[in-house]
């Protein structure tokens, strides 16, 4: 009586409305589905994997391109990507222990282990958490820094927004804004992805002489080296990129790590 | 054979599942932005619908009623989830673009209502003709509003700069409105006004006409 064909048969001839054949019927096809899911995202993840690296790459290659002079002093290091490394934020120090290009600070910051939260006053990006470690972008030329390029992220008006800032060695002046990521109105907040608007960021400074963060995106036209043309009709996203800078560039931000670099370097 | 593929030809115009049935509107509305996205919408709903139809009719017998919902939704649900993957990995960009719309075919009515109306209840090669049909009845719909919207909205088909905008030297002004959603549903209205011009057996009686008096006053 134990032939598992004679037994399927037997299981596929009781009626529909049979306990044991719902219960048979819903394993069965939950078990084939899961089966199914399972195998393809094991299968593809190391292609998903690799686009997205790629993506990151090309981004951060193509803010380069845009640095004026930047690629011959790549060519002159004799490099061809910026350097990676971690940064405890609370120490401002870099952190040893964690592989670079294992790190995935969304993940990280969705782990509590890894995160801190923050406090409320100071939680001017509306990020909820941070992790306590972050990716920075170094070059450096026989130990002097010329270009360092933080990742900053905070919400917009619909969506969080993330992008890259590229200070130049004197750590204020602004070299480059690329915004890597946003699901802003189309047509709109959309536009802080345009090269049109990325391009008013070079040469602004983030900070005054007293070394308080001061930079802005205002509404309507700008004035000074620490004001951003906002985009008109979108003044949340554009708020949503002050607050941002605002956050990432404070003491619980990159601060700690900004104000390491400017006393003692490397 | 000609009865068989009626089940093919019939969604794409005579019962089309947008315009006649007004289903799968709102990822209609979403992903229309470009033709390059609504083509691969397309194509993901298409297959999700034709590879869901095949196994659900495959089963059908043996799917007990109480539970026959909750069985086309795990099918469909997987089937969405392995094309979702499918896409990240070999269409990245495409797939960013997307976002959540390609997850959310899980609750187009259309792929639903094709497993409950039409796969629950026939062979398996009609549920694939039919799956087939609805597919590209909505592929139709979708690449004709993303090829409009693109056209006016950005002066581009697929990419290629065909009115070069005012912004880049030319004479367009693009239309901004195409890029934002309302502009979706205003084409499909247009659609469906002409579908219904030309073929008045789609023009819907109204369920609660005027009485005769209230009429005349």
């Amino acid at each position: 009586m134990l032939n598992p064909a004679a037994a399927w048969r037997h299981f596929l001839s009781r009626s529909n409305d049979d306990r044991v054949k719902v219960f048979g019927i819903a394993i069965l096809v939950a078990l084939v589905s899961a089966l199914l899911v399972s195998t393809t995202s094991v299968a593809l993840k190391p292609l998903q994997e690799a686009h997205l690296a790629a993506e990151r790459a090309a981004r951060m290659a193509r803010m380069l391109d845009t640095l004026p002079g930047m690629r011959a002093i790549m060519e002159e290091v004799g490099v061809d990507a910026l350097e990676t490394r971690l940064v405890d934020l609370e120490t401002g120090t870099f952190a040893t222990g964690t592989d670079p290009s294992e790190f995935d600070s969304q993940t990280a910051a969705a782990d509590p282990e890894q995160s801190v939260a923050i406090p409320k006053d100071l939680d001017v990006a509306r990020l909820g958490r941070r992790a306590k470690l972050a990716p920075v972008y170094l070059l450096e030329r026989e130990g002097d820094l010329l270009l360092v390029v933080l990742p900053v992220s905070g919400a917009g008006y619909q969506s969080t927004l993330r992008a890259m800032l590229a200070l130049n060695a004197d750590l204020t002046t602004v070299a480059a804004l690329t915004i890597t990521e946003q699901g802003e109105t189309p047509g709109l907040g959309a536009r802080v992805e345009t090269p049109e608007w990325q391009a008013l960021w070079p040469g602004k400074e983030i900070a005054d002489e007293n070394g308080e963060i001061v930079i802005s995106v205002v509404r309507g036209q700008a004035s000074g080296p620490y004001e951003v043309d906002g985009i008109s009709g979108a003044t949340l996203t554009s708020n949503g990129v002050s607050n941002m800078l605002r956050y990432w560039l404070g003491d619980h931000g990159f601060g700690p790590f900004l104000e390491r670099l400017r006393s003692e370097g490397l | 054979m000609t009865a068989k593929l009626t089940y093919l030809t019939a969604p794409l115009i005579d019962k089309n599942p947008i315009t006649l049935q007004i289903l799968g509107i709102c990822s209609a509305l979403a992903v229309t932005t470009s033709l390059a996205t609504a083509l691969v919408m397309s194509a993901a709903l298409t297959s999700v619908l034709c590879l869901s139809s095949a196994t659900i009719s495959l089963i059908r017998n043996h799917i007990p009623s109480v539970i026959r919902l909750i069985v086309q939704i795990v099918i469909i649900a997987s089937l969405v989830v392995v094309i979702d993957e499918i896409l990240q990995a070999y269409a990245f960009g495409i797939s960013r673009q997307l976002s959540v719309f390609v997850g959310l075919i899980v609750t187009n009515c259309l792929v639903m209502g094709r497993a409950e109306a039409f796969a629950m209840r026939n062979p398996v090669w009609p549920s694939v003709l039919d799956a087939l049909g609805n597919g590209l009845g909505y592929s139709l719909i979708l690449i004709l509003v993303g090829t409009i919207r693109e056209f006016f909205g950005t002066g581009a088909i697929l990419g290629y700069t065909i009115l070069v905008p005012r912004s880049e030297g030319g004479w367009f002004e693009p239309l901004g409105l195409m890029q934002l959603a309302p502009s979706a549903f205003f084409i499909i209205g247009a659609l469906i006004w002409a579908i219904r011009t030309r073929w008045t057996s789609q023009v819907e009686t109204p369920k609660l006409a005027l009485l005769k008096a209230e009429a005349q006053r």
